[in-house]
């Protein structure tokens, strides 16, 4: 499988600008693998990011059309050696035979997660990690028996003094 | 700060900008707006058809270098015009269209006349906008001629709803316009152009491609100037056309698929290849393998993505065309005198008088036609073509003395093209001469536009090449797929001749060249509508042609036997 790209996206914080985003993915036949977006503090931006993958050298020719978009203020694909990446998964276990429940509760502390909400037959549990480390948990708690889960998809910062807005690609 | 209704302070924006001319067609969602245009000194132009009147607003554009207005109503009065739309998009012309829409409560319950326009064209379209408080339009209005007409130009779209023409606000017409992230460059980086200034000094073998671009900055005489001190010989993709004069020395014409020998055989030899203000489309390259391989190639574009697009550059310079040739000339002047490469400007010569054309048979042949045409008409007239056989034929024979009066649909292809946007370009220039050069099938999809250049007294001249062909896919017929003919023969019952006249325009066959030329010459010279019929050989083809796939020397000249 192609390599996963980690793009990031500062918009102006307006309708039909994520559409106009995400219609560039489509017409070059990228299917988006994840993506997150809030608007920002000011609420004038909205910071996005998105995860797709495909060939390096396409990508970046794709963020260069997404770049000069009236309403894209910056974006950028993320060097993956540069960028601390996390991901968020929400996990309702089924939970009614207590050793599933106590197995549940082991699998959840070793993965440093939260117990959100836990109901006499049901665990719903918070795990943060990389990609990696949400996805081996959710292979872990499968057996379990996962009754409904959702995942933000990664969103991504990159290290030190580099800032998506402060630097030019 | 005024109060006033949205119609109102639209219109006044549109005067604050300077537009002289709006085409389009009204509809119940414009009512308001038209209503207001009766106060105004802007020239309404009404349309037959809404893609005829967007064509016609991209031909001003094209003729003036200024945005052209199109406004047309909600639903199919905005679905009517997305060819037009897309074909300014694809060829850089600041079009500004405004469509009416359905009021805001009505918005999204698949109202009468209701289409999700903006939805529609956001893959076509530079920017486009949906403005929702009257507030708004005056802001709307200068945004959209902003974005439109600076950096790459292209074609942006607004929409109107019809309660935000009609509600009355607060109007501010200085509102400030300003996007964080459109920044258009024009200035290049300094290093990068003294780069490609050094490597141009040190070409032995310099040629220089000029595109779309070079003609819509406005920096012909600065091309020009640079050819000449380089000694480089120049040649252009069809949207350059006319970015050197036809008839300069250094002049090499077209490139590409339909390209002159000289150009295509001289490109790829060149030792360095500057590239300026054209994004290297597969027409104009032929197959990349053998667009100038042993060439570094320098590549200057005020739209920063197409660098290495298609074809990857050794310098890049990103800006507009004006001061990168301009910096250019500049450097290359101060650090030597052009001195010229003597063997080769001779090899130019040389390859010139091998391929000039040879004189034609005294029948009616496509080159002839064009060069008859040519010569019947002033210097600086202005020439629409609409798209297919006529179209290559114009790129390679009609000779351009001045930038931007070879006007054609290049990126789209939009047959019907000519006709339209030769009335808007008649309305831009109503000093000078223009002629749409047509054939029969492009000149049936939009000719309904001569009732309004007779009824507007916008006078245009279009000679149609008939061949009762679809004549450029029965040309790939012919050449690919055995001569086996499929849907491009036109057995027309239609007169074309007797047809433009119901418009109030004259018609006329032209059955020999001298006939040609005698109406050519009377055409020119009227103040009213002319279209000259002239049949042509429905078995010509237009050479040279590179196949397909293939490479810029694989050229076939002449049919095989």
């Amino acid at each position: 499988m192609t390599p996963l790209n980690v793009i990031s996206l500062m918009v102006e914080n307006k309708p039909g600008v994520l559409f106009n985003i995400s219609n560039n993915f489509r017409r070059k036949g990228f299917n988006i693998h994840s993506i997150t977006a809030i608007a920002g503090e000011d609420m004038d931006t909205t910071r996005i990011t998105i995860t797709v993958r495909g060939d390096a050298h396409e990508i970046t020719k794709l963020v260069e059309q997404i770049e000069k978009m009236v309403d894209v203020i910056k974006v950028k694909r993320l060097d993956p050696l540069r960028t601390v990446q996390r991901d968020l998964a929400l996990v309702k276990l089924s939970t009614a035979d207590p050793m599933a429940q106590e197995e549940a509760l082991d699998t959840i502390n070793r993965y440093k997660g939260q117990i959100l909400d836990i109901k006499p037959d049901t665990i719903i549990a918070e795990v943060t990690g990389s990609v990696n480390e949400v996805t081996e948990f959710m292979a872990e708690v499968k057996h379990i028996g996962i009754i409904e889960a959702a995942r933000t998809g990664i969103t991504a910062i990159e290290k030190g003094w580099i800032t998506l807005e402060g630097n030019d690609m | 700060m005024t109060e006033m209704t949205g119609a109102r302070a639209y219109v006044r924006a549109l005067e604050k900008e300077g537009v002289t001319h709006v085409f389009g067609i009204t509809g119940a969602a414009l009512i308001p707006i038209c209503d207001e245009m009766l106060d105004t000194d802007i020239r309404y132009v009404p349309g037959v058809h809404e893609q005829g009147s967007a064509h016609m607003a991209d031909g001003y554009a094209r003729a003036s270098g200024r945005p052209g207005v199109v406004q047309v109503t909600s639903g199919p009065g905005a679905t009517n015009i997305v060819t037009g739309v897309a074909t300014a998009q694809l060829d850089s012309s600041p079009l500004v269209a405004f469509t009416g829409q359905v009021s805001m409560s009505m918005v999204g319950t698949d109202a009468f006349q209701e289409v999700d326009i903006i939805g529609v064209t956001a893959s076509i379209t530079k920017w486009n906008h949906q403005v929702r408080e009257p507030g708004r339009i005056p802001w709307a209005v200068k945004a959209a001629m902003y974005v439109a007409n600076t950096g790459r130009k292209g074609a942006v779209l607004v929409d109107l709803p019809k309660n935000v023409t009609t509600e009355s606000a607060e109007m501010d017409f200085n509102a400030e316009v300003s996007f964080p992230g459109y920044r258009p460059r024009l200035q290049p980086d300094p290093a990068e152009l003294e780069w490609a200034a050094r490597v141009l000094s040190e070409a032995s073998q310099p040629v220089i491609v000029a595109g779309g671009g070079v003609v819509s900055a406005g920096a012909g005489r600065e091309l020009t100037e640079l050819a000449e001190l380089l000694m480089a010989p120049t040649a252009t993709s069809l949207m350059g056309k006319g970015s050197i004069p036809s008839n300069h020395p250094l002049s090499l014409g077209l490139l590409g698929m339909h390209g002159r020998e000289e150009a295509n055989y001289l490109v790829p030899d060149a030792d360095v290849l500057l590239v300026v203000g054209s994004r290297f489309s597969d027409r104009t390259t032929g197959a990349l393998a053998g667009f100038a391989p042993g060439a570094r190639i320098i590549h200057m574009d005020i739209d920063r993505s197409e660098i290495d697009k298609n074809v990857e550059s050794v310098i890049k310079v990103w800006g507009d065309a004006k001061p990168c040739i301009k910096g250019l000339v500049d450097q290359i002047r101060a650090h030597r005198a052009g001195s010229g490469n003597g063997e080769w400007v001779h090899k130019i010569d040389e390859f010139r008088r091998s391929y000039e054309a040879p004189e034609t048979p005294n029948g009616i042949t496509g080159p002839a036609v064009i060069k008859a045409i040519r010569h019947a008409l002033p210097g600086d007239a202005l020439v629409t073509t609409d798209v297919g056989q006529h179209q290559m034929l114009a790129a390679l024979h009609y000779d351009v003395y001045e930038p931007g009066t070879f006007l054609t649909s290049g990126g789209l292809g939009t047959m019907g093209w000519g006709t339209p946007a030769a009335i808007g370009a008649k309305a831009a220039r109503p000093d000078r001469v223009v002629l749409n050069i047509s054939g029969d099938g492009s000149f049936a999809m939009t000719e309904n536009n001569l009732a309004v250049a007779v009824d507007e007294e916008l006078p245009v001249v279009v000679v149609v090449l008939n061949n009762h062909m679809l004549g450029m896919v029965a040309q790939w017929q012919r050449l690919f797929m055995g001569g086996r003919y499929s849907a491009v023969k036109r057995e027309y019952t239609l007169d074309f001749t007797e047809l433009v006249k119901t418009y109030g325009a004259h018609g006329v066959k032209a059955e020999s060249m001298d006939e040609l030329n005698t109406e050519l010459r009377r055409a020119v010279a009227a103040d009213y509508t002319t279209v000259i019929e002239v049949p042509m050989d429905p078995e010509e083809n237009v050479y040279p042609m590179i196949p397909p796939g293939m490479g810029l020397k694989d050229i076939l000249t002449d049919d095989l036997p």
